[in-house]
Parts: structure tokens; C-alpha cells; sequence
């Protein structure tokens, strides 16, 4: 299981990278491996606004479905058509390829709440 | 979560742990939910082959002059009837009808049964099967723990074996069981399977079990024989129609109900438990029919959503997955007998925009399909 330092974190296992004012959404690698193989994948509409915590869209796996929680505050930037046609590259590069969809920040937004690379690992460690 | 350490580890589970399965706990037991991809593993099995460790499977002989009698009372079906080395798909119900297990009854010999049952089902099978066997002459044992069970199934588990065994595989028949010999180990061998695919199921010694699942890893390797996990081994009993206890089958539904009164032998001689139940129920109008479902659109019908008629609940799902075969969303569902008529109706029109299943709020369309939803090439 991998968690790169350069990312930023969500206790709904989801992974967020800020660059500039665009944050870019997916889910992580140990989300992915407890969901088994993804069959569908349900994303907000580009334009729409998103908020922090509340769902926004599923994930849908062989055994279970999971919404996808608004790791942050903004307007959908874009969203990954992708993995609508091929939602098994989320198991396959759930931080790259598998990415889910961008979010335009709000000025001077900071994004609180987001954990780093180690304190997402020590929250994994506790809730196994 | 459960806590892993309260969970009962089968003769092979660190064999899973080396194997780097992801475990689970299921009834009790800690399982392998799959090794890798769950799809991977399925597909496997309907083009090569897969190997499956089903040690949590409960296994509880009855033995003894009056084994035969005393299964004829406590099971819907005719065990007596069977010739020794022959098999059945059976259930025992309570006296209200109301289905308490199915099991597949394997006669050893004349006076030797062996009962294999849900793992979760065990405990309340072997009370069932103790108390009617009453005063007659047979014996009852829960020997759950005397067996590794591991099954071999895909259209490649007969050339994966045959060199391993002493049988001669082409003349063991479909649920026919014999004694022989496999990798050097004695194992009970039945030709019996829950994958909609052929395949074998190996009653092994515990202690020789990883010797026996390493022997066939080996000799599949290049036949594609993969090991394949619970979840897999979920949707192809799914895409095969094959019920699932607490899914399709429960103590408020009777064999009937599921589609399955041919299993309840009511011409028997002799009383059986649910007898007067059973009979009644075989007379009477169904209440409810299960019913194969193919959704229209990506959105997976889940065990306990509704299934709606024009919009009106008319019943529920039981089990429902996205099918690796089919490559769509399928369910088994029990629905109103008047909703299957006319859902069957509207197939026929070319209307399909009237069944639906009510996947978290929004109304997702689907076809009522005939069960099974997949069937092995002859």
C-alpha cells in the first residue's frame, strides 16, 4: 500500500493535491484495496459547487457502493471521462490515471482539515 | 470491525496470509475475500480454473443401521434413495416449512451419511439433525474440524487433476463422490461445485490439506488455475442462479418459495419434519417468485432495495453484483407472482421501462430475466 507525501488527506480515504487554486480529487490506494474491483463511478457535474464533507458523488465496487465526500470547498474544474468508460483505473493508478475530478478553489481558501501522508497513515493503522 | 483474532483460522489460512489474500471474517471464520482482482478471479474460473478453501463449510455425519431413516425424517429430501457414493442438494426445514439450511447430503455407504451445511448453519443443522435422529439407531457428529474442504472448479479442474489422482476422473459422475487418492493424500473426491462451472470438491485430512492445495496450484499453474476468494466465488453462484442462505433462502421461506419444491419428496414414505407444512404450501397460490433481474443501466441492485412495478414497490432484491460475464448489473429478487406476470408480459411487448429497482432513490430500470443468468457451454 502507498501513501506519497506530497499529497494531502481525507479520514474518508481520499487523496487531494493542491496546486495553484486547482485541487485534484481521487481516492487512495488502501481505499481502492478494500473496495475491490471498481465498476462504476458516479462524479459531480463539471461547473457544479462542491462542499467540503458532504457526498458529491459514489464509487461503486463488486462488493459495495461508497460516496465520494467533498474533500474541499469549490466548483468543479473538471472531472476524469476516463474512468467513466474504464472505472478499473482507479484499482490500477488511484493516484495517477485513476484520478476523479478537479475542484476550483475559492480565493484565500486554506483547505483545514486535510491530513498529511503520516497522519493519514496513523489513521489507517487505527482503524484496522 | 470484527477482531481478527476471535476468528476461527481453517487448516489453510496461512497459506491465504502467504499468498497475501486480503481475509475477512465470515461466519465466525477468517476467509480470504479475494488475493487479488475479485473480476480476475471469477473469470478464471468460467475459462480455466480456480481454487477455492471452503474449510468453513460444516461437515456432520449420521452413521449407523437406521442413518437412512433417520435422514428421511429430519430432511425434505430422500437420502434413502441414494446409492452409496451418490449425492443431493437438499434442505431441512422446521415444521412450519420455513428453511432452516440446504445442504448437500453425500451417501458414503449404506450406513454412512456425510451433511455438508452453511458454515453460519452448522451449529443449529447438527441440533436439528441430533434431535429428530431421537431414538433411532444412527449417530450424529459435527466433524467440521476433521476437514479441510477445498474445491477445484472451471472447465479446466478435470486435466488439472488427473494426473495428480488415482481416480479415474471421466467416470466420476455429477454429484458422485469416491474415496481416493490425491497428491499422496487420501481425500473423499466428489464431482460437486457452487460455481456454475465443473469442478471437484476435496474433503481432506487438516493436516494434509496445504499439501494437497499446493500440489494443485502447482499442477495449474499452467493450466491458469488461480486461487479465488469469497467474493468471486459470490457472483459466480450469482450469474449460475444458485440461492444463498439469508439471501434467497430464510426460515420465512419454505422451498417453494424459492423456486425449489421439486427438492421436497412429499411422495416419500414415512413422516418428515414439515410434512403437513410443505404439503399445504405445494397446493396453494405462491406469495411470492423469485425472479432474475439485468439492470439497464451501470447502477447495482443490492440486497434488501426495492424492486418497483410502475413505480410501486412490488418487491425485494436478494442478492444482486455486477456480472464479470454478462458485464452488467444482475440480482435475484423475490417479487409479487402479479408483477412477474406482467413484468414477463412487458418482455414480450418490448417494453422495458416499467420494472425497476429503486437503487438509493432514483428508479434504475431493469429486465426480468429467466434464471439462471449464465450457463456453462455443453
Amino acid at each position: 500500500m502507498t501513501v506519497p507525501d506530497e499529497l494531502h488527506y481525507t479520514r474518508e480515504h481520499e487523496w487531494v493535491s493542491i496546486a495553484g487554486s486547482t485541487a485534484s480529487i481521487g481516492i487512495t490506494d488502501h481505499a481502492q484495496r478494500a473496495l475491490g474491483d471498481v465498476v462504476y463511478v458516479s462524479l459531480p457535474a463539471a461547473g457544479s459547487k462542491v462542499t467540503a464533507g458532504e457526498p458529491c458523488g459514489e464509487v461503486e465496487s463488486t462488493k459495495s457502493v461508497s460516496d465520494i465526500f467533498a474533500p474541499v470547498d469549490g466548483e468543479v474544474a473538471e472531472v476524469n471521462t476516463e474512468i467513466e468508460e474504464n472505472p478499473g483505473l482507479i484499482n490500477d493508478d488511484p493516484y495517477g490515471a485513476g484520478w476523479l475530478f478537479k475542484v476550483t478553489l475559492p480565493a484565500g481558501e486554506l483547505t483545514p482539515g486535510l491530513l498529511s501522508a503520516a497522519d493519514y497513515e496513523e489513521f489507517i493503522a487505527t482503524e484496522e | 470491525m470484527t477482531d481478527p483474532h476471535a476468528l476461527r483460522r481453517t487448516p489453510l489460512t496461512s497459506v491465504h496470509e502467504r499468498l497475501g489474500a486480503m481475509l475477512t471474517g465470515f461466519a465466525g471464520w477468517l476467509m480470504p475475500l479475494r488475493y487479488g482482482s475479485e473480476t480476475a478471479e471469477h473469470n478464471a474460473v468460467r475459462t480455466a480454473a480456480g481454487l477455492f478453501d471452503l474449510s468453513h463449510m460444516g461437515e456432520i455425519t449420521v452413521t449407523g443401521p437406521q442413518a437412512a431413516a433417520a435422514l428421511d425424517y429430519a430432511l425434505v429430501g430422500q437420502p434413502s434413495a441414494l446409492a452409496p457414493g451418490r449425492a443431493r442438494y437438499t434442505m431441512i426445514c422446521a415444521p412450519d416449512g420455513g428453511i432452516i439450511d440446504d445442504l448437500i447430503v453425500y451417501r458414503l455407504s449404506e450406513d454412512e451419511f456425510l451433511v455438508v451445511a452453511n458454515a453460519a448453519n452448522t451449529p443449529a443443522v447438527f441440533q436439528a439433525l441430533a434431535d429428530r435422529a431421537g431414538e433411532k439407531d444412527a449417530r450424529v457428529a459435527d466433524r467440521t474440524a476433521d476437514y479441510a474442504l477445498i474445491a477445484l472448479q472451471g472447465p479446466h479442474a478435470e486435466r488439472i487433476l488427473a494426473p495428480l489422482t488415482d481416480a479415474d476422473l471421466a467416470g466420476v459422475k455429477y454429484y458422485a463422490s469416491y474415496p481416493a487418492t490425491v497428491a499422496g493424500t487420501s481425500v473423499l473426491l466428489a464431482r460437486t461445485g457452487y460455481t456454475g462451472e465443473d469442478g471437484f470438491e476435496l474433503f481432506t485430512p487438516p493436516e494434509q490439506a496445504e499439501r494437497v492445495w499446493d500440489a494443485l496450484s502447482a499442477a495449474g499453474a499452467a493450466d491458469g488455475l488461480v486461487p479465488a476468494g469469497l467474493a468471486a466465488r459470490d457472483t459466480l453462484r450469482l450469474e449460475a442462479g444458485m440461492p444463498l442462505y439469508g439471501h434467497e433462502l430464510g426460515p420465512d421461506l419454505t422451498p417453494f418459495d424459492a423456486g425449489l419444491g421439486r427438492v421436497v419428496k412429499l411422495d416419500k414414505p414415512g413422516d418428515f419434519v414439515g410434512r403437513a407444512a410443505l404439503a399445504e404450501r405445494a397446493g396453494a397460490a405462491p406469495q411470492r417468485e423469485l425472479v432474475g433481474l439485468v439492470g439497464r443501466s451501470r447502477r447495482v441492485p443490492r440486497h434488501g432495495y426495492e424492486v418497483l412495478w410502475d413505480e410501486a414497490a412490488c418487491g425485494k432484491v436478494t442478492s444482486g453484483a455486477p456480472s464479470p460475464t454478462l458485464g452488467k448489473p444482475i440480482a435475484m429478487a423475490y417479487v409479487t407472482p402479479g408483477a412477474a406476470l406482467q413484468a414477463r408480459q412487458s418482455e414480450r411487448d418490448g417494453e422495458h421501462d416499467r420494472l425497476a429497482v429503486d437503487v438509493r432513490g432514483s428508479a434504475e430500470p431493469a429486465d426480468l430475466v429467466p434464471l439462471p443468468f449464465y450457463r456453462r457451454p455443453a
